[in-house]
C-alpha cells in the first residue's frame, strides 16, 4: 500500500506538476497566438519574442522595483512588475501593426505576406532584446520558492517520495485560471468581445454591421500581447529568463494552438495542456515507478524511458507534424483557410 | 539605365564591398567571407527555385542543411570497424523494425475500414507500441556498444572513409530523400501550414542529428574531416610554395592560408556557376513556364491539365537537393559537423531574407541576396562595435552604459536584418533584381 502511495507521489511530483505549469504557460501563448490567427488571419512568427519582450520589460521593471526596496514579500516582486511589462508589449504590437502591419492590412496582402513580414519582426525583436538585455540567463524571482517542500512533505507523511510545490509554479495556475476566465467571460460576454469573434467568423459580415476593423485589430494586439507577457513571464519565473528559450518556445505554442485548432480559444487551452502532457509523460523515466509498484524480482534494470530528455521539444513538433498531417482543423475544429 | 547595365552594377557593388573587406580587414578575411558568400548564394538559389519558381514555402531550410553536413560525414569520415562490429548488426536489425513499423501501420490504417474509426486508431496504436518496443529492444544495447567503442574519439559508427566532394553529391541526394518524403506527406497543407510543418520538421532532425551520438557524435562533433584542398602545413614546406611566396613578396605561412581559402572559392564558383546556369536553363525552358503558372494561377494550370502535386513535388525536391549540397560545402570548409550549430535564424530565416531581397524568381536577384546579406551578416559585428564606439565615445572607457552598449553590439545584426526584410517587403517587394516581367505579387 505504502509502495502504491510512494508510486502515486512519484507521477505528482515529477509528471503531474511540472506538466500542469508548462501546460498553464503554453496554454497563455498559445491564446495569444490563437487570437491574431483569428483576427488578422496570419501565423505570426513573432509571437515567442513578443513573449520574450514583455518578460523583459518586467524583468527590467523587478529590478527597478528590487533596488528601490519595495516588495511584496513572500511573494514576487515579478508580479507587481507585470502590469509595466504588460504596457511595454502593448506599445510594442501597437506600434508594430502600425508601421508594419496595417499597410498590409490596407493592401489586401496575402496571409504569406503578413508571414515573411512577421519574420522581420521576429529578427527585429530578438535583436533588440538581446541587445538590451544580453544573450544571457536572468534570475529575477525573488518569492518564497517553495509552498511545500519535499523534505517537509517526507517527515509529515512518513512516505520514502517527496512532494515539491514551488510558489512559481501555483502561481502560474492561479493567473492562468484568471486569465482563461477573463479572456471567455470578455469573448463571450461584453460587446467588444462577441464584435471580435463576429470579426474572427466573417469579416465582411461584420463590416457591413458596422464594426470597425480597426479597433478589433487593436484590441486583439493588446490582449495578445497581455497574454504573451505573462506567458513569458512565468516561463522565466518557473525556469529562468533567457532570450535564446522563447525562439524554440514558439513551436511548442504553435503546436499548441494548432493541435487545438488553430483559431479557437477553447483549443488552444486544451492544446497547451496536451503538448505539456506529452512532452513530459514520454520523456520521463519511469525506472522508480516500477520499482515501487513491481514485485522485488520484477524490478526493471533500465531507466524505462520512451524518448531521451533532449527529445522533449522534438515530441511537441513531432504531435504538431502529424496533427498537420492527420487533421489540419485540430480538435477543437479551428479555421482551415 | 537598362536592368542589365543596373544589375551588372549591383554586382561591381558587391565586389567592391568585398574588396573594402579586404583592405581594411586582410585578405585572409574577405576570402573566408567570400566562401560563404558562394555557399549562401547556391542556399539561396535552392530556396529561390522552391519559393520564387513554385511559392513553396520551406521553412526547412536549416534542416536540409544539416542533412547535407552529415553527408559530410557519412560519405568521408574513416569507418570505425570495431564500432559496426560492436554494434551495427544491432543497428540494422532495428532500423528494418523501425521500417516495417511505419510500413505496418499505413498498411493498418488501408486495411481496417474507414467507417470503425474506433477500430483504426486502436488497431494503429497497438502497431506502433509494439513495433516501437521490438525496435528498442535491439536498438538500445547496440547504441550502447557502440558509444562504449572509444568513446572519446570516435563512439559512432564512422562513413565510408570515401574523398569528401563525392559527399556533395551524397548532401544533395540526401537532401531530395528527405524532401521526397516530406513533400510526399506535407505538400499538400496550406502555405501557412507547411511553413510550420516543414519548420518542425527541420527542428526534428537536427534533434536527432545532435543526440544520436552513434550515428553522428551529436554534440561531440565530428572533427577533422578530410578536405579537397591541401592542408597549409604541408603547403608552409613546399619548395615550389616558397618559391611562389616569394614572387608575391608575402611570408609562406600568411600565404598557406589564403592559397587554401583560394581553392576552396575557386571549387565553390565552378559549383555555383554549374547550380546557376542550370536553374537558369530551368527557369527558361517549359517546365519552368509551367511552374509559374501553377505558381500564379493553381486553379488554372490544374484546368489545363497539370498536375499540380507532382510539379509541386518534383520542384521541392530539386531545391532542397541544392540546398542539401551547399549544406555539404559549409561542412566541408568548416572541416567539422557541428549540430550544434544549426540554429533557425541564421540557416532558415536568413536565406529566407536572402532570396526577398535579392529578388524572388529571379536567380541573379537570389546570387546577389546570398553575397550581399550574408557580406552584412559577418560585417554587422565590427561595423556595430565601431559605431557604438564612435557614440558613445562621450562616456568614460570603464562607463557601465559604454561597456554594455559595446558588448552586445554584435546582437545588431539581428536588428539589422530585420529591418531590411521590413524595408524590402514595404517599397521594392520584388527585390533588388526582379523576376522579369513580372507584376507585383
Amino acid at each position: 500500500m505504502e509502495n502504491l502511495l510512494n508510486a502515486f507521489i512519484l507521477l505528482v511530483n515529477y509528471i503531474v506538476i511540472p506538466a500542469t505549469a508548462y501546460g498553464c504557460q503554453l496554454a497563455i501563448g498559445a491564446l495569444g497566438a490563437t487570437l491574431i490567427f483569428a483576427v488578422l488571419r496570419f501565423s505570426n512568427f513573432a509571437h515567442g519574442e513578443l513573449m520574450s519582450f514583455g518578460a523583459m520589460i518586467t524583468v527590467l521593471a523587478t529590478w527597478a522595483l528590487q533596488s528601490a526596496g519595495i516588495s511584496i514579500a513572500p511573494l514576487s516582486t515579478a508580479l507587481l512588475a507585470l502590469p509595466v511589462g504588460i504596457i511595454g508589449a502593448v506599445a510594442m504590437t501597437l506600434l508594430t501593426d502600425r508601421w508594419v502591419y496595417r499597410y498590409y492590412r490596407r493592401q489586401r496582402s496575402h496571409n504569406v505576406i503578413f508571414m515573411i513580414v512577421s519574420i522581420g519582426v521576429m529578427f527585429f525583436m530578438a535583436g533588440l532584446i538581446r541587445f538590451i538585455i544580453g544573450p544571457d540567463d536572468q534570475n529575477f524571482d525573488d518569492g518564497v520558492r517553495f509552498l511545500i517542500n519535499a523534505r517537509e512533505f517526507r517527515q509529515w507523511t512518513g512516505l520514502e517520495e517527496g512532494l515539491a510545490i514551488r510558489s512559481s509554479q501555483a502561481i502560474t495556475l492561479v493567473i492562468t485560471i484568471i486569465c482563461v476566465a477573463a479572456l471567455f467571460w470578455f469573448l463571450e460576454r461584453t460587446r467588444t468581445g462577441k464584435s471580435m469573434r463576429a470579426f474572427a467568423d466573417n469579416e465582411d459580415l461584420a463590416l457591413l454591421s458596422g464594426i470597425n476593423p480597426e479597433r478589433v485589430v487593436a484590441i486583439a494586439w493588446i490582449i495578445a500581447a497581455a497574454l504573451a507577457t505573462i506567458a513569458g513571464t512565468l516561463y522565466g519565473m518557473d525556469k529562468s529568463y533567457k532570450p535564446f528559450v522563447f525562439q524554440q518556445l514558439l513551436l511548442p505554442i504553435f503546436a499548441s494552438a494548432i493541435v487545438g485548432g488553430f483559431g479557437s480559444p477553447i483549443g488552444a487551452v486544451a492544446g497547451g495542456f496536451i503538448i505539456a502532457f506529452s512532452e513530459v509523460i514520454v520523456t520521463y523515466a519511469y525506472k522508480k515507478f516500477f520499482t515501487y509498484i513491481l514485485p522485488e524480482q520484477l524490478a526493471p534494470d533500465g531507466l524505462l524511458q520512451l524518448l531521451a530528455t533532449e527529445y522533449k521539444f522534438a515530441v511537441s513538433f513531432i504531435i504538431l507534424v502529424l496533427v498537420l498531417l492527420i487533421k489540419p482543423t485540430g480538435i477543437f475544429g479551428g479555421r482551415s483557410s | 539605365m537598362s536592368s542589365t547595365l543596373r544589375n551588372t552594377l549591383l554586382f561591381l557593388v558587391m565586389g567592391l564591398l568585398l574588396l573594402a573587406d579586404a583592405y581594411f580587414h586582410s585578405w585572409n578575411s574577405a576570402l573566408y567571407i567570400l566562401n560563404l558568400c558562394l555557399i549562401s548564394a547556391i542556399m539561396a538559389l535552392g530556396v529561390n527555385i522552391q519559393w520564387g519558381y513554385a511559392g513553396l514555402i520551406n521553412f526547412g531550410v536549416m534542416g536540409f542543411i544539416a542533412l547535407g553536413g552529415t553527408a559530410a560525414v557519412f560519405i568521408s569520415s574513416d569507418p570505425v570497424y570495431a564500432a559496426w562490429a560492436a554494434g551495427g548488426a544491432g543497428i540494422l536489425v532495428s532500423g528494418v523494425f523501425l521500417v516495417a513499423t511505419i510500413v505496418a501501420a499505413v498498411y493498418v490504417r488501408k486495411l481496417v475500414d474507414k467507417e470503425n474509426k474506433g477500430l483504426r486508431i486502436f488497431a494503429t496504436a497497438a502497431v506502433v507500441v509494439v513495433g516501437y518496443f521490438v525496435t528498442r529492444y535491439f536498438y538500445d544495447p547496440a547504441v550502447l556498444a557502440i558509444e562504449a567503442v572509444d568513446s572519446s574519439a570516435t563512439g559512432f559508427l564512422g562513413g565510408l572513409g570515401l574523398p569528401i566532394l563525392f559527399s556533395w553529391i551524397g548532401g544533395a541526394l540526401f537532401a531530395a530523400g528527405a524532401a521526397w518524403l516530406i513533400g510526399k506527406v506535407a505538400l499538400g497543407l496550406r502555405e501557412d501550414y507547411l511553413a510550420i510543418a516543414t519548420l518542425g520538421i527541420s527542428e526534428i532532425l537536427v534533434t536527432i542529428m545532435r543526440n544520436e551520438d552513434w550515428l553522428t557524435r551529436g554534440v561531440k562533433n565530428v572533427v577533422g574531416l578530410p578536405r579537397p584542398v591541401p592542408y597549409e602545413v604541408d603547403l608552409r614546406d613546399a619548395a615550389w610554395f616558397i618559391n611562389l611566396s616569394e614572387r608575391f613578396s608575402v611570408s609562406p605561412s600568411d600565404f598557406a592560408s589564403i592559397f587554401v581559402k583560394l581553392c576552396y572559392s575557386g571549387l565553390f564558383v565552378v559549383v555555383l556557376l554549374l547550380v546557376l546556369l542550370l536553374a537558369e536553363l530551368a527557369l527558361k525552358s517549359p517546365w519552368g513556364r509551367t511552374m509559374r503558372a501553377v505558381r500564379d494561377n493553381e486553379t488554372a494550370a490544374e484546368a489545363m491539365g497539370k498536375d499540380v502535386k507532382r510539379i509541386h513535388l518534383k520542384v521541392f525536391i530539386l531545391g532542397s537537393a541544392v540546398i542539401g549540397l551547399a549544406g555539404a560545402m559549409l561542412t566541408t570548409m568548416d572541416g567539422q559537423f557541428t549540430p550544434g550549430a544549426y540554429q533557425p535564424l541564421r540557416f532558415t530565416f536568413l536565406i529566407w531574407v536572402m532570396v526577398i531581397a535579392g529578388g524572388s524568381g529571379n536567380n541573379w536577384g537570389a546570387v546577389l541576396g546570398g553575397f550581399l546579406i550574408l557580406f552584412f551578416w559577418m560585417e554587422a559585428e565590427p561595423i556595430g562595435v565601431a559605431l557604438l564606439d564612435q557614440l558613445t565615445s562621450g562616456l568614460s572607457d570603464d562607463s557601465p552604459i559604454r561597456q554594455h552598449l559595446t558588448d552586445n553590439a554584435q546582437q545588431m545584426r539581428l536588428v539589422m536584418m530585420g529591418l531590411l526584410l521590413l524595408i524590402v517587403m514595404r517599397f521594392r517587394p520584388s527585390g533588388l533584381i526582379p523576376e522579369k516581367g513580372a507584376e507585383r505579387r
